[in-house]
């Protein structure tokens, strides 16, 4: 299958689906109520999480297990810089917070650009030893960074506020800044995987040692995903603080990395739509799932409502996933036009045939 | 801090040690055979609290006998696993099996919250799960021990023992360790590889119910997140150790245990920061050695 459509045809199809996207949400933002509205910015948070950590797993081949730290770093950041001044007095019982961040309050952008800013300078950091590292001792090392984030947040009373967490969050992220940071990631990520570096990344999850072979400087482009992929998990974090409005340590637990990973795996390990459509499912699974939790009539049994039950299918899904549908919905394929475009044709060429 | 103060904190801090090790060498077993991180391990360790704590309270078993059952249940459970959720994995890739290892871990832990609920139950002698009597103290000069920290610690090093002799001195012991080097190749020897992976699950599911226990008599409480963290250390002991060795399993469970415990006695303002600091041991082992102290160097192949 070439190409069979051109650039500018697929340039402006792209540019209507967005539009018939952004159309739709304004609808959506207008009549639908507020029940859908959070599913929907949980949604665009959840593709943002979600594409970030295909960038760095998928893409790239390093296993992190690390990523519910960088969504911990923005959110901290970004509350901490937009709670009103009052507010954080209230907050910070316990111990008062520390003096530069006591006194300022930004608007809602610019404290998500420094939480991701803050995210990506934080991965750099962790990149460069954890990197020296290898396959199941990188997943270990990630993952024990992503917990050590937890317990520096859970511990230093003067910038988190310990075990309380932060409470009172301004409810800044609307549909309109979370599916906006949603287009900005996949754009930016799949631009990305698109050009040559993208193609660096593939090879080096392919085989890091032929692709150095081939002159790709490993290490910095593996340091470049990682800190993009950072970038966006820490916006991700700040557009979701401002979403639930409460933030604490316990948020942020391996459970949260847990569930992108469930969203990527399902979506196609490898496969930025994938991701997306692995997003979207699993936010809206979620909710459905809750009719589990939620006493039910089957015919005439009665079935008590069981709290902590959709986990638990959510698990066994993950489990059958594995173990009979590895390459989850895209594999590493990627959704596109020619790809429509194949698909429809061929199915008009059926139809053509039996119309003979 | 006086000598005696220092010896029971060590006496105290190799109990803990003991206990690690128990559990490191379920990972290290597991990664010696199958390159997999089993994961669900560290819920293993918890399930084998829960079915104590049952045997006792819910099946009125005197107390040993209950201890025992749980042993042979939960190494029946290790069991069940490795045969439902990871023998069909065995030729995929590596990252499908380690996935699949994260949903059994989140399986089991949200299993246990619908099943016995998200509700910490008390695991004390005075529910008579355990003999009151093991919480005496003895007293040698100055330095007061409990029997219970005294009893943990011989019976992880027991264990141990019995283990190595299992591994060194049995067939099995020598099956396991062939298929550790060359599955295949230990197949053509007449070997039944599956029916040997299964039994290293069982001895360590096994191992991993007994340091289940001997947590909870220390720290008398079980919830469906019990083993977590105990369950994270482990494997940081085992990779500290250099994973797929099971005497370097016991030397990081000591290690482990005993920084661990010593920090907080030394450094008490850092106590909060107890479990981050076993992370930044594995970081720093991983940097300087990677394959951890008593680990083989493997070469990377292109």
């Amino acid at each position: 299958m070439g190409k069979m459509l051109s650039n500018g045809v697929k340039f402006l199809l792209t540019t209507l689906l967005i539009i018939a996207i952004g159309f739709l949400l304004f609808v959506a933002n207008k009549t639908a109520s507020e029940y859908v509205i959070l599913i929907l910015n949980l949604m665009a948070i959840n593709i943002i999480f979600a594409v970030s950590l295909t960038l760095i797993n998928g893409i790239t081949g390093i296993f992190s297990l690390g990523h519910a730290g960088f969504i911990a770093i923005g959110a901290y950041v970004s509350t901490l810089l937009t709670l009103p001044v009052a507010q954080k007095e209230m907050t910070f019982l316990i111990k008062p917070l520390i003096y530069p961040l006591n006194q300022i309050q930004l608007p809602f952008l610019p404290a998500t650009i420094i939480a991701g800013l803050i995210a990506a300078g934080f991965g750099y950091v962790v990149a460069a030893p954890s990197l020296r590292l290898i396959g199941d001792y990188l997943a270990i090392a990630t993952l024990g960074l992503g917990e050590t984030i937890r317990i520096i947040a859970n511990n230093a009373w003067s910038i988190t506020n310990g075990a309380l967490g932060l409470k009172a969050i301004p409810p800044y992220t609307n549909i309109y800044w979370s599916w906006g940071w949603a287009f900005a990631t996949v754009f930016v990520i799949a631009s990305l995987v698109k050009s040559s570096y993208g193609r660096a990344l593939k090879a080096i999850r392919e085989d890091s040692i032929a692709a150095k072979a081939m002159g790709i400087n490993v290490f910095s482009h593996q340091v470049m995903s990682f800190v993009l992929g950072s970038f966006f998990a820490g916006v991700g974090g700040a557009l979701w603080a401002h979403l639930i409005t409460t933030i604490d340590p316990k948020s942020f637990a391996f459970t949260k990395t847990f569930e992108i990973l469930i969203m990527v795996v399902l979506g196609g390990l490898g496969s930025i739509s994938g991701a997306i459509i692995g997003a979207s499912i699993y936010t809206v699974g979620l909710e459905f799932l809750r009719v589990l939790e939620s006493p039910f009539k089957f015919g005439f049994i009665n079935f008590p409502g069981i709290p902590g039950m959709r986990m638990v299918v959510l698990s066994v899904l993950l489990i059958i996933l594995m173990l009979f549908w590895q390459r989850g919905i895209m594999g590493r394929n990627e959704l596109s036009w020619d790809l429509l475009y194949g698909f429809v044709t061929k199915r008009l060429k059926k139809r053509g045939g039996k119309n003979d | 801090m006086n000598f005696a103060a220092f010896l029971q904190h060590l006496i105290n801090a190799l109990s803990l040690g003991g206990i690690y090790a128990l559990i490191a060498i379920g990972y290290t077993m597991v990664y010696g055979i199958l390159r997999l991180i089993n994961f669900a391990h560290g819920d293993v360790f918890t399930y084998g609290i829960y079915l104590a704590f049952y045997g006792v309270v819910l099946f009125l078993m005197p107390w040993w006998i209950a201890f025992i059952f749980s042993i042979f249940a939960t190494a029946f459970l290790g069991a069940l696993i490795e045969r439902i959720a990871y023998k069909p994995l065995r030729n995929a890739p590596r990252i499908s099996a380690l996935i699949t290892a994260i949903g059994v871990s989140f399986f089991l832990q949200n299993f246990a919250t619908v099943v016995f609920g998200g509700r910490a139950k008390s695991f004390n002698p005075q529910t008579g799960i355990y003999p009151t009597s093991f919480l005496a103290m003895i007293e040698i000069g100055a330095v007061k021990i409990p029997v219970l920290t005294l009893l943990t610690l011989s019976i992880a090093i027991v264990s141990m023992i019995l283990l190595m002799w299992i591994v060194y001195k049995t067939k099995v012991g020598m099956a396991m360790r062939a298929i550790s080097k060359d599955i295949p190749a230990t197949r053509l020897m007449g070997v039944n590889a599956d029916r040997i992976i299964t039994f290293t699950f069982i001895l360590g599911s096994g191992l991993a119910a007994i340091g289940g226990i001997l947590w909870a008599m220390k720290y008398p409480q079980v919830y469906p997140y019990t083993g977590m963290i105990p369950g994270l250390k482990a494997f940081i002991a085992a990779v500290v150790g250099g994973i797929g060795s099971i005497q370097g399993a016991m030397v990081g469970g000591f290690i482990l245990g005993v920084s661990e415990i010593m920090i907080v006695a030394f450094v008490p303002s850092l106590a909060g920061y107890r479990d981050a600091f076993a992370y930044a041991i594995l970081l720093f082992v991983l940097l300087v050695k990677p394959t951890g102290i008593l680990g083989v160097e493997v070469s990377e192949k292109v």
